[in-house]
């Protein structure tokens, strides 16, 4: 009663607009602008593909008209669609076919004899449809007379339709549904044994003192420094029927499942190992003091502080080398033999068949497995809690003799696997002709006058990977702060997400195809990047986003949000936080993320295939195309080029890195 | 004193003229001209060079890719084509673009000098062949030897059980030359005798090749003893030092050709049509003669080392019409057939 009373005498409370701030603004501007750039990388070329898979071609009978002369004169015009249906020829789902169908205009008649004297006559009614005389296209839509001799080599042409014909195609024809199954045996095989592998290692250089720490760390992202085909190459000078080594296979191929799995391994090792020791390098030793002091066993300690901290980080591994894995093309494509994965499919149908349609339903089945990752990396995000407080205390291992030495081999092995492979490839590249002349020669490095571009393709290479890295590494990194750190804007936070974990998911071909049906469509008005510098770094940035995404979030998420809360309630705004603490902090992985970016741009092969144009080949490509026609000592000698350039890189690096570590990252250590 | 600013405002002048008359004369005649080709990278100077020796105010800019690439690209760009010209790129592929109403048919001046199988037979052909690539067996003498291995004669001893696993080839799904030798034994065996062919070659092949020339690298490596590719890249790798010997089957073989086409919708009309003009001259069909035993121009020429005298007689009546309008229904029997198992045969 009083109540009813207060409110009816006071005027009435004013509605609260929250006000938003500059820096909400600023954010939202920002926010807006990273994700246009996604928008037009990924999200349209992509819808431009998948509207692809949806078109099909069928043979629209309505359009065709015929009439036949026997010496007795013409007779009635009648359309093709009532003679299927009087004489029950075809059934519906036989009209479909892909844009490339062609269907004979005999199989209307029967009775239909070339060396009779009847004579035929044919028209098509539909503006842009045609058939053909032999190799002769007709497109008009008036009537054409054939003597029989000359009907029989007409075939009518497919117009286009829509549907998910595609699809009901793809799952009937068993050689290409098999794939499916293979893509995930290889997938998920390789994930289990490159993640346990790189778990060992990133754990060996973590939580032991054992020696040599730095040169396991560049020995092991070797891999990373090369294109996914190289091991492919080395495995077959080991393994093949011509290897030095094949008598430990007892017989087995390396071309098929064993091939691939052992180069995939070998391929997704550092990617698996990055994240899983950027998520066990920052742990609280406040949690490991607490465990001896409750009396824990190294055991116990293990499985209830270091897995779960380094849960986040196993389970995003896991996910990026799965998708790494069943979206590579090159490397089952050098060695697969005739096991058929999905990737390859797509080259298959694309390059071999030019059966575009075909290849964007492919793509699309591809996409299931990134959906799933995505809707995972969601679930297990959302349990994920800040490991660093702003209390945090820095774990330092303490030294273990027995440990050091089990970790010191165990690392070791996993090195002298990856260097080996390398040095064969080196080998194999300085041979003159294997197995029959195995005097050393410069012969293969004479890249001018093979497939490719030659040396040229080289520099461009070196230009696109400093681009892609600049360019890269600002975008990826602040669309990742934007994505973790502000407060608000659920909605487009999560589409932004959405968009940056597809990337891993799309194979390079299908981004590359979807770019040219995308960019050279005649409408669009960013067509004038085509053929362009720019498109390929657009290219590459978008298609390594995920795992710099993965890499820059991993360690954002591991500064308190109360660092931006300190800041806003000290009245600083988001951008001074961002370059003054957010930035040092996070100085490691964003170095990280420009190299992985650099050597990724100079190994990357699918993705830029369909791009390239004369004044902008790659040396990736140029490997690949080398390999293609056979060439394979002249592109082992081009890869171990990329990868020469890639050490350098990577050295380069290593030494900003630990100039940085010095100025911004001494908190990492206790002052003693 | 006025005499020599005279005379040197006279040079000034003179400079600034012809600098200007030089200026001019390089821009109103260089043409850059987008050329798509899947020529062997190692002839694609070679062929730029001789062809400015006449033109040069045609600047060619290359882009090479193998033949299905090369293919997709053109097929992709369809609606906004970037390429002016194809100079070098398989009959069955631009009888695809053609299908597509892609190529502007022109006659190029000298047409009647190339033999009539050379070229489209329109009334305005819209391509117009350079030279023939033929396929061929090479084997390996020396893995021959080891393993106990004849040289086979004919395409029928290729089926014969002791080849079991020691012979490759490359897939029809995804390389030219790998459909080449399906459509030549289904025109020279029959549609039935052709199938079954293929079924008792398939027991025999270790596995099917992404690339053409692969197979024929792959036995010069002496990775596979025998390998179903193609006579050029035979004779490269002879040349090269391996110890293979290039076989003719005796039933006959097949070929496509290289050949060009104006792209429909150039602007560069006329500097295409130069090319066009020049890649069908008696010096063209020379230079391509340096590697390829079969050209276009009648009577010219010449054997090309390391190729076997036969294989000219061999090429069997290629009917470029059946390989383009049965090119699907093949490709989708031959993937049924044999591509569908998902492991290697041991």
């Amino acid at each position: 009663m009083a109540s009813f009373n207060t409110s009816k005498n006071l005027p009435p409370a004013p509605k609260i607009h929250p006000k938003s701030s500059r820096d909400d603004r600023m954010m939202a501007g920002a926010i807006f602008v990273i994700g246009l750039y996604l928008v037009i990388a990924l999200a349209l070329p992509l819808y431009t593909m998948l509207s692809k898979s949806f078109t099909t071609a069928v043979f629209n009978l309505q359009n065709y008209e015929f009439q036949v002369n026997k010496g007795d004169g013409w007779s009635e015009p009648v359309s093709g669609y009532q003679i299927n249906e009087s004489l029950s020829l075809l059934k519906p789902d036989e009209l479909i076919t892909s844009s490339d169908g062609r269907l004979a205009a005999t199989t209307f008649f029967p009775d239909f004899n070339f060396r009779s004297k009847t004579e035929y006559r044919l028209r098509q009614l539909d503006e842009n449809g045609s058939f053909l005389v032999g190799t002769q296209r007709i497109a008009d839509t008036e009537w054409h007379t054939y003597p029989a001799n000359k009907f029989r080599r007409i075939v009518l042409r497919p117009s286009q339709s829509s549907g998910i014909d595609n699809y009901i195609t793809y799952f009937s024809t068993p050689a290409l549904f098999r794939s499916i199954q293979n893509s995930l045996f290889i997938s998920i095989l390789t994930t289990l044994i490159t993640v346990g592998l790189a778990f060992g290692f990133a754990y060996a250089l973590t939580r032991s003192r054992m020696p040599f720490k730095g040169g396991f760390r560049l020995a092991a992202m070797v891999p990373i420094l090369v294109p996914s085909l190289l091991p492919g190459i080395a495995l077959v000078y080991l393994f093949g029927n011509q290897g030095m080594i094949k008598e430990v296979l007892f017989g087995e191929p390396i071309y098929g499942p064993i091939g691939i799995v052992i180069g995939s391994v070998f391929f997704t090792f550092p990617h698996a190992l990055i994240i899983i020791t950027t998520a066990l390098a920052i742990s609280d030793a406040r949690l490991y003091e607490a465990a001896v002091s409750l009396r824990a066993s190294p055991w116990k300690t293990f499985w209830t502080v270091t897995i779960p901290g380094a849960r986040y980080g196993l389970i995003s591994a896991s996910f990026v080398v799965f998708n790494l894995v069943i979206t590579d093309f090159g490397l089952p494509k050098v060695i697969g033999g005739q096991y058929n994965m999905l990737a390859v499919d797509i080259y298959k149908q694309v390059i071999g068949q030019q059966n575009f349609e075909m290849g964007a339903v492919v793509s699309v089945v591809l996409l299931i497995p990134a959906l799933s990752a995505f809707t995972i990396d969601r679930y297990v995000q959302k349990k994920q809690v800040a490991q660093i407080s702003s209390r945090s205390v820095p774990y330092e291992p303490k030294s273990n003799r027995k440990f050091d030495m089990i970790c010191f081999f165990y690392c070791a092995l996993v090195a002298v696997f990856i260097v080996g492979l390398i040095i064969i490839c080196q080998y194999a590249a300085l041979i003159k002709l294997w197995p029959y002349n195995l005097n050393l020669s410069l012969a293969n490095y004479n890249f001018d006058v093979m497939d490719g571009g030659g040396w040229s393709s080289y520099y461009n290479s070196i230009k696109l990977a400093l681009l892609t890295a600049l360019t890269g590494t600002l975008v990826v990194f602040f669309g990742a702060y934007m994505v973790e750190k502000t407060n608000g804007f659920l909605f487009t936070r999560s589409a932004f997400q959405f968009l940056a974990m597809m990337p891993m998911a799309i194979p390079g071909m299908v981004l590359g195809l979807a770019y040219i049906f995308f960019f050279n469509h005649p409408d669009n008005p960013l067509g004038t990047i085509y053929g362009t510098m720019v498109i390929l770094v657009v290219c590459t940035v978008t298609h390594f986003y995920t795992v710099s995404h993965l890499t820059a979030v991993t360690a954002l998420k591991q500064m308190d949000r109360e660092f931006e809360a300190v800041a806003s309630s000290l009245k600083q705004p988001f951008y001074k936080l961002f370059a003054k603490v957010t930035v040092p902090v996070c100085m490691p992985s964003i170095l990280d993320i420009s190299i992985y970016l650099f050597v990724n741009a100079m190994t990357t092969v699918s993705a830029v295939i369909f791009l390239y144009s004369p004044d902008t080949a790659l040396a990736s490509i140029a490997v690949m195309n080398m390999d293609d026609a056979g060439d394979i000592a002249p592109a082992a000698a081009m890869g171990m080029m990329i990868f020469y350039t890639n050490v350098i890189a990577r050295l380069i690096h290593l030494f900003v890195t630990r100039k940085l570590m010095k100025s911004t990252q001494a908190w990492r250590t206790r002052q003693r | 004193m006025g005499i020599k600013i005279l005379k040197n405002l006279n040079i000034a002048v003179c400079a600034v003229f012809l600098s200007m008359v030089g200026f001019s004369n390089f821009a109103g005649a260089a043409t850059d001209l987008t050329v798509y080709t899947a020529v062997e990278a190692e002839d694609l100077k070679k062929y730029a060079e001789t062809f400015n020796q006449d033109h040069p105010d045609i600047n060619i800019k290359w882009v090479r890719d193998s033949t299905g690439i090369v293919t997709a690209k053109l097929l992709a760009e369809k609606n906004n084509p970037q390429a002016d010209i194809v100079w070098g790129l398989a009959a069955t592929s631009l009888l695809l673009l053609k299908s597509e109403g892609m190529l502007e048919p022109y006659k190029p001046k000298g047409l009647e000098n190339l033999d009539d199988k050379f070229y489209d037979q329109d009334p305005t052909p819209s391509w117009v062949g350079m030279d023939a690539w033929v396929a061929a067996v090479c084997f390996n003498t020396v893995e021959g030897k080891a393993k106990n291995l004849t040289a086979p004669g004919s395409w029928k001893d290729l089926t014969k059980p002791m080849y079991k696993g020691h012979v490759i080839m490359p897939n029809p799904n995804s390389s030219g030359t790998g459909f080449l030798d399906v459509s030549s034994w289904l025109q020279m065996f029959g549609e039935k005798g052709g199938w079954e062919y293929m079924d008792a070659l398939h027991n025999n092949i270790a596995r099917y090749t992404h690339s053409g020339s692969k197979p024929c690298k792959l036995a010069a490596a002496g990775e596979i003893p025998i390998g179903v590719s193609f006579a050029f890249r035979g004779a490269r790798s002879k040349e090269a030092g391996a110890p293979i010997e290039i076989i003719v089957p005796q039933e006959g073989v097949g070929w496509d050709m290289e050949a060009s086409a104006i792209i429909a919708g150039t602007e560069k009309l006329e500097a295409a049509k130069t090319l066009m003009d020049w890649s069908i001259t008696r010096k063209a069909n020379e230079m391509y003669n340096s590697a390829y035993a079969v050209v276009g121009y009648k009577g010219i020429a010449k054997p090309v080392k390391h190729f076997p005298p036969t294989l000219l007689s061999k090429m069997i009546k290629n009917d470029f019409a059946f390989a383009a309008n049965n090119r699907k229904r093949i490709l989708a029997e031959w993937q049924k057939r044999y591509d569908s198992k998902s492991e290697p045969k041991n």
